[in-house]
């Protein structure tokens, strides 16, 4: 790890470009990110609080919470195991095609989400190439709940991974040679010895990637079904006030989701900081 | 000496599972791409590339991304300089503050653009008594590409500008450069690769955006479709070897910027050896 050296000049600053690197930032993130929210806001003021109550706690969307929440959570849990064992064998092992596999984690990220979404639901139909091994073996993907868990795993699996390799080339052979010395077997070794290290960058990216189901709308829709209280997600709900025209109701519905989505934003980078200050002694 | 994991059994197991499951879950999806793209040879391929509305939907798209990628390396360089070189109360706060785009689900990143700038909204009224109409045009697809991606540029530069410190600009300033000659000689070529990546996530993200772009565009053929919008139509229209041949142009950016991304790595490992 390099050391972050934080210099500090005191009021008499030495570089040149203050006034201007904060005037271009707080301009643009007021008008860029912050503006915008008072459009939501104004629009939640027209509803009265049981009007507001009454849209968000409607049967139909908070099946869409049941159902975001339900697979977004198994995604994440599928990922943390998957995108484990993948920064691990990046990490620790030396094999033909490591690049390649290395390269290949990036790809949810890169290609976009509609994209995504129409090549996972042509495959999982009953007539693509999963689908046509999967369904006589009485495995239903498309168009149903696992659909949904599959298409946020996929779009959510680089967090993981992203997040927990840099942990773990950091962790020094020492550590588990010392491990395995005293006569630790591998799973003991695992469990007592890397995991501690490696578990606070697990959580967070595995909190990055459920954030990101929460929200994930071009990579799910197609595989969806998109069937009222069984396979319809919030952002779908949004989407589909909208081309009704009820303004209010998606926004009621969107501050729900935008709440949410900035808690566990807020949580995730609390939970950070406090680990990075540990790591460096109580500083930074 | 022996590491957690090396026995060879376990290793030859993880790699294998690893292989395997990447291969299903990742790289399969790839190969359908171009399999469909291309199922019914070159020339039908071609057509639905080749045709007014696809190419409609390529320009459009291209000229978004063209827009964005100045205004976010403007900001991004802007916000990483700021909060890499000065502390000052408020820096945390602007480092959370960028990663709302990361967090909103991109259905309500379009919506609250909507609500703002629409006719019912605050702006968009007043704009509508001049006769302007951003939303369900280019330019609502335009400020809400900014919106999600503005912070790749800055996400990008932190951590490095965070890394190699601020001495050498110190030392540049110190002899008597000039700001602008400080930033040119000194810090952009120490950033020009992280640089360089950041423009490359933003344009991934600019091109293939659809959430945001489908609440404020209108989708209309040959006017406010970008390329993901397309797709979508022809793939709810039944003509799913049109959208895929969108689709693995879309997919052929996203491997460019894969690879742009590893030759990038390689570069910066190559150096630090030479170093």
């Amino acid at each position: 790890m390099s050391q972050l050296t934080f210099r500090r000049s005191g009021s008499t600053h030495v570089l040149p470009g203050f006034g201007l690197s904060m005037g271009i930032s707080v301009l643009f993130i007021s008008l860029v990110l912050l503006l915008p929210i008072t459009g939501l806001f104004g629009q939640l003021a027209g509803l009265s609080l049981a009007e507001y109550w009454a849209i968000i706690t409607e049967g139909r969307v908070v099946a869409s919470y049941m159902v975001t929440i339900g697979a977004a959570a198994v995604a994440a849990l599928v990922n943390a195991v998957f995108g484990l064992l993948l920064a691990w064998v990046l990490v620790r092992y030396e094999f033909p095609g490591r690049r390649l596999l290395d390269a290949l984690m990036d790809l949810p990220f890169a290609l976009p989400t509609a994209v995504a979404g129409i090549t996972l639901a042509t495959m999982y139909a009953s007539s693509g190439w999963m689908g046509r091994l999967l369904e006589p073996l009485g495995f239903q993907v498309a168009y149903t709940w696992v659909g949904i868990a599959l298409a946020m795993a996929f779009t959510s699996i680089p967090f993981v991974v992203r997040t927990v390799q840099p942990v773990l080339e950091d962790l020094p052979a020492e550590v588990d040679e010392a491990a395995m010395t005293l006569g630790a077997t591998d799973g003991v070794g695992f469990r007592r010895v890397i995991l501690p290290h490696i578990w606070p960058a697990l959580v967070t990216g595995t909190g990055l990637a459920f954030v990101r189901s929460l929200g994930e709308f071009g990579g799910i829709i197609f595989i969806a079904g998109n069937m009222p209280y069984e396979t319809e997600i919030t952002a779908l709900m949004i989407f589909v006030k909208l081309q009704e025209y009820d303004y209010a109701g998606a926004s009621a519905i969107a501050s729900v989701v935008l709440f949410v989505s900035l808690t566990l934003l807020l949580a995730i980078n609390v939970w950070q900081g406090r680990f990075i200050r540990r790591l460096h002694g109580g500083k930074g | 000496m022996r590491r957690i994991g090396d026995a060879p059994l376990m290793r030859r197991l993880l790699i294998g599972a690893a292989l395997v499951l990447s291969a299903l879950f990742l790289l399969l999806p790839l190969v359908a791409i171009f399999a469909q793209a291309f199922s019914q040879g070159m020339l039908v391929f071609w057509e639905n590339v080749s045709n007014t509305f696809t190419l409609h939907a390529i320009g459009l798209t291209l000229v978004i991304a063209l827009l964005t990628i100045p205004v976010c390396l403007v900001f991004g360089v802007a916000l990483a300089w700021l909060v890499t070189r000065f502390s000052f109360p408020g820096r945390r706060l602007l480092q959370t503050l960028i990663d709302i785009p990361f967090a909103v689900s991109p259905v309500v990143a379009g919506l609250i653009y909507l609500l703002l700038y629409g006719r019912n909204g605050w702006i968009g009224s007043w704009l509508d008594s001049y006769d302007i109409q951003l939303m369900f045009s280019w330019p609502g697809i335009l400020m809400v590409t900014i919106f999600v991606t503005c912070p790749f540029v800055a996400r990008e530069l932190i951590p490095l500008m965070q890394a190699q410190g601020s001495r050498e600009e110190e030392a540049a300033v110190t002899l008597g450069a000039s700001g602008w000659t400080m930033f040119r000689r000194v810090t952009l070529p120490n950033i020009r690769w992280a640089l360089l990546y950041g423009v490359i996530l933003t344009n991934a993200r600019a091109v293939g955006e659809f959430g945001a772009v489908s609440v404020v565009s209108g989708a209309i053929r040959g006017k406010t479709n970008t390329l993901p919008l397309h797709l979508e139509q022809l793939y709810q229209d039944y003509n799913a070897v049109g959208a895929f041949a969108c689709a693995a142009l879309l997919a052929l950016i996203a491997l460019l910027t894969l690879a742009a991304k590893a030759g990038l790595e390689w570069r910066a490992a190559h150096q630090e050896a030479l170093v």
